[in-house]
C-alpha cells in the first residue's frame, strides 16, 4: 500500500527508511502543523498528498517550508542534559530502576 | 543566515545522551533498514480512499507513570467521523516543554482529509482511523502490529495511508 509519513523526527524516520516522508522542523507532537493554525495544517497534509503522487522512489523526503518560531531555543530544550540537571537525571534513573526492580522481583534478583 | 552544525534535532543522539545521564548504559538501538518499501498509487488520488494511522491512544483519565501506561497497548480503530475531541498522548515522547497536543488535528489530520475529500482532491476520507502502540519491540511492530494495521486498512477499502507518528 502506498504510504507517506508526516513527522518531525527526521533522523529516526530516515534511518528507519520509509517510502515517502514529509518533514516539518517542529517540536515533536504536532507533525501536521502548529496547534490551531488550520491553514498550516491543511497545507502540510496537502504536501503529503502531493508527495503520494510525485515520489518515484523510496526514501523521498520533502521538508515543509514552515518555521515553528523565530526563536529556535526549543531545539536545545528537548531532553537537554547539562550541569543544572545532571544530578537530578541520575537520581531519576536510580529511582526508576528501583521501582522497576520492586514491581518485578525476578528481574531485580538477577 | 549561516550555520556551522546540523540545524534539525538529532533525536537519536539526544535520547541516547539523556538516558545515559539517567544511568542506562545500553543505548536503544533504533530501526535501520538499508531497503525501504515503495508502492505506486493504484489510481489517481481523486479516486483513492485515504487511511490514517496515529501513535496516540484512545482518551483515558489516567496518568502515565514514568511515561508508561498500565496495561499493554494494542492496535485499535475508531470512527473518523466525528473526529475525536481528544486523544491520550501523555505516554509518548513529544516535546512537553515547547508544545501541547490539545488540538487533535495538529497530529491526526481528519478534518483536513474530510475537506480534501469534499473538494475532490482525494476520492474518500477515512471511515476509521487506526492507532498503533509505540513499542520498544521492533519485532512486535513488524510481525504483529504492522500486519494488523494493513489488514484493518484493507478492510476499510483504503488505497493509501498517511502514517502520522507524534
Amino acid at each position: 500500500m502506498p504510504t507517506v509519513v508526516i513527522g518531525s523526527a527526521r533522523d529516526i524516520v530516515e534511518e528507519c527508511g520509509v517510502a515517502r516522508f514529509v518533514f516539518s522542523d517542529f517540536p515533536l507532537g504536532n507533525p501536521c502543523g502548529v496547534p490551531y493554525d488550520h491553514d498550516m495544517q491543511r497545507a502540510i497534509v496537502g504536501i503529503a498528498l502531493d508527495l503520494l503522487e510525485t515520489a518515484v522512489m523510496p526514501r523521498t523526503t520533502v521538508q515543509t517550508p514552515f518555521v515553528w518560531s523565530k526563536d529556535e531555543s526549543w531545539k536545545d530544550a528537548y531532553a537537554r542534559v547539562d550541569d543544572a540537571n545532571r544530578e537530578q537525571l541520575r537520581r531519576q534513573g536510580e529511582m526508576r530502576r528501583a521501582a522497576q526492580a520492586k514491581s518485578k522481583p525476578e528481574a531485580g534478583a538477577s | 543566515m549561516k550555520t556551522i552544525h546540523r540545524t534539525f534535532v538529532s533525536y537519536i543522539d539526544r535520547t541516547r545522551e539523556y538516558y545515559a545521564a539517567q544511568g542506562y548504559d545500553r543505548p536503544y538501538a533504533w530501526a535501520r533498514h538499508t531497503d525501504a518499501p515503495f508502492a505506486h498509487l493504484p489510481a489517481p488520488l481523486a479516486r483513492c480512499q485515504v487511511g490514517v494511522v496515529t501513535t496516540a491512544s484512545p482518551w483515558r483519565d489516567q496518568q502515565s507513570v514514568d511515561g508508561v501506561l498500565r496495561g499493554g497497548k494494542q492496535v485499535y480503530s475508531q470512527p473518523a467521523d466525528p473526529p475525536p475531541e481528544k486523544l491520550f498522548t501523555d505516554d509518548l515522547s513529544w516535546d512537553k516543554i515547547s508544545t501541547h497536543t490539545r488540538d487533535v488535528p495538529s497530529f491526526l489530520p481528519l478534518p483536513q482529509l474530510a475537506a480534501f475529500a469534499a473538494e475532490g482532491r482525494i476520492g474518500r476520507a477515512p471511515l476509521r482511523f487506526h492507532g498503533v502502540p509505540t513499542d520498544y519491540s521492533q519485532r512486535r511492530t513488524l510481525e504483529q502490529d504492522a500486519p494488523a494495521l494493513l489488514s484493518r486498512l484493507r478492510e476499510d477499502g483504503a488505497d493509501v495511508a498517511l502514517l502520522v507518528p507524534l
